[in-house]
């Protein structure tokens, strides 16, 4: 048993990773990207956000109609989302101007509900929040790599900070805008792609 | 009851008999991947009844919990957000709020919150702060034994709305700092406004002449009247135009009390 839980936290990180695999959750991997800061954020957010929601669909799971199950997980990630908003806003000002629009974009993020519906319906409350946190880190860490490219090459910095010397600059080196684009972060994460499918036979078509 | 269920932990396949099938039919998947499905006393989950009954519990408790956290957490909220206004104009200003108290800073240095109208006539002398941004309010701050006047500006960018605070010199007309922010402008490219690069460049420009409100931003590398004119940023021109239009038509209400 503690075999299947160490798979079920680790799988969704390499694996079976909800973004490069599954390709869910794609459209925030382009919004939030274009600086490593908030890409990071987004990340610890939504790693938050996904297991307590399983946590909570996992424990209702038996009570839920079956007709209306969508809507109520819907129901439960909005209102999750809306108080951690809420909070964040009480207690960590900065941090909630700092995402302004991303917290709510959490709601609309497909791993959601692509996990609730396909692992906390059938699983307990302890293994669906080692899935939600496996399925939130795996998704932080393509974020946090389609960022770190993105903000290298584009604005030539890592956290703001600029980390191409000047020199590079003068010899003729121009920061490429295209990176900043939401295109780019497609390409990057297809990129991303190449390189696992690549590596792991098994996620190869025939 | 006569029979019992259990479910394909694999497939989601429900069998009906008294234990579960050697193998699922579906997919596969040996008796060990079955669980019973086990059906609450007399309660089910897929009548009508049951399925209004529990959508309109948990509109309930949902509602009562969000209503919950914003009553009780609305007061440190609106604490936050005047804290922020405070650290805003105090940028502007060219303080640096990370160092000490910026509630104290605020009092240190900001003499009053004035109101003016658009004759340039001062209407309340007091309370500007909590003011709509319909009113003009005026800040105004003494650094150093110098007074400087603090203007807030709002308008839109190219996504949302973008604001900022524009502080003068007691000539009334050299720009001494600014500060802009914005809600949800490009990062990278119109969300650039908000940093120092930027905004330094207003420094020692000159808001108006004669003619009326002279003061823009421009696209980068075109600036043609050093006196008035900023770069804009590469790639973000439609939030730079915003900055520009922003200047433009909020100090424009400004003018009488400005050449006073």
């Amino acid at each position: 048993m503690a075999k299947k839980n160490k798979e079920t936290f680790l799988n969704p990180i390499g694996i079976n990773n909800p973004v490069t695999v599954q390709v869910l959750g794609i459209c925030s991997a382009l919004a939030v990207t274009a600086k490593l800061e908030p890409a990071i954020v987004m990340g610890i957010s939504v790693t938050i956000i996904v297991a307590f929601a399983n946590v909570i669909i996992s424990l209702l799971r038996n009570t839920i109609p079956n007709r209306i199950r969508i809507i109520v997980q819907l129901v439960v990630v909005a209102a999750l989302v809306t108080v951690v908003s809420e909070v964040l806003k009480a207690f960590a000002y900065d941090v909630s101007v700092q995402l302004s629009v991303y917290v709510g974009l959490i709601i609309t993020n497909c791993i959601l509900m692509g996990r609730l519906e396909a692992f906390a319906m059938q699983n307990g409350p302890w293994e669906s929040f080692l899935d939600g946190v496996g399925n939130g880190l795996g998704y932080a860490k393509i974020l946090v790599i389609v960022g770190f490219f993105r903000e290298l090459l584009g604005s030539g910095a890592l956290f703001g900070f600029r980390v191409i010397p000047q020199c590079v600059y003068d010899a003729g080196y121009l920061n490429n805008g295209l990176m900043l684009m939401p295109p780019m972060a497609l390409i990057i994460v297809a990129c991303i792609i190449w390189v696992q499918r690549s590596k792991n036979k098994d996620l190869q078509e025939k | 009851m006569a029979t019992k269920k259990f479910k394909c932990k694999v497939c989601g396949y429900v069998h009906e008999g008294d234990k579960a099938p050697d193998v699922c039919p579906i997919c596969g998947a040996p008796a060990s991947d079955f669980e019973e499905v086990k059906s609450k006393k007399g309660l089910d989950t897929n009548s009508n009844v049951y399925t209004f009954i529990y959508a309109t519990l948990l509109v309930v408790v949902v509602a009562l919990v969000l209503a919950l956290t914003s009553a009780l957490l609305k007061s440190q909220q609106e604490e936050n957000v005047r804290l922020d206004k405070k650290k805003q104009i105090l940028s502007s200003l060219k303080i640096d709020t990370k160092s000490g108290d910026p509630a104290a800073l605020y009092e240190q240095y900001i003499k009053s919150d004035i109101v003016v109208d658009e004759e340039g006539n001062v209407i309340d002398s007091v309370g500007g702060f909590d003011k709509t941004s319909e009113s003009l309010v005026v800040y105004v701050a003494e650094i150093d034994g110098q007074t400087k006047y603090v203007i807030p500006v709002n308008g839109n960018g190219l996504w949302g709305p973008i604001w900022g605070y524009v502080s003068l010199n007691d000539d009334k007309n050299t720009v001494y700092g600014t500060y802009f922010s914005h809600a949800s402008e490009t990062p990278g490219l119109g969300a650039e406004i908000a940093t120092a690069h930027f905004q330094q460049q207003f420094e020692g420009k000159k808001v108006a002449d004669a003619e009326g409100v002279k003061l823009s931003v421009v696209k980068n590398g075109k600036v043609e009247n050093p006196e008035f004119q900023v770069d804009g940023i590469s790639g973000g021109t439609i939030t730079s135009v915003g900055v520009s239009d922003m200047l433009h038509r909020v100090l424009s209400k400004y003018t009488n009390f400005l050449n006073k």
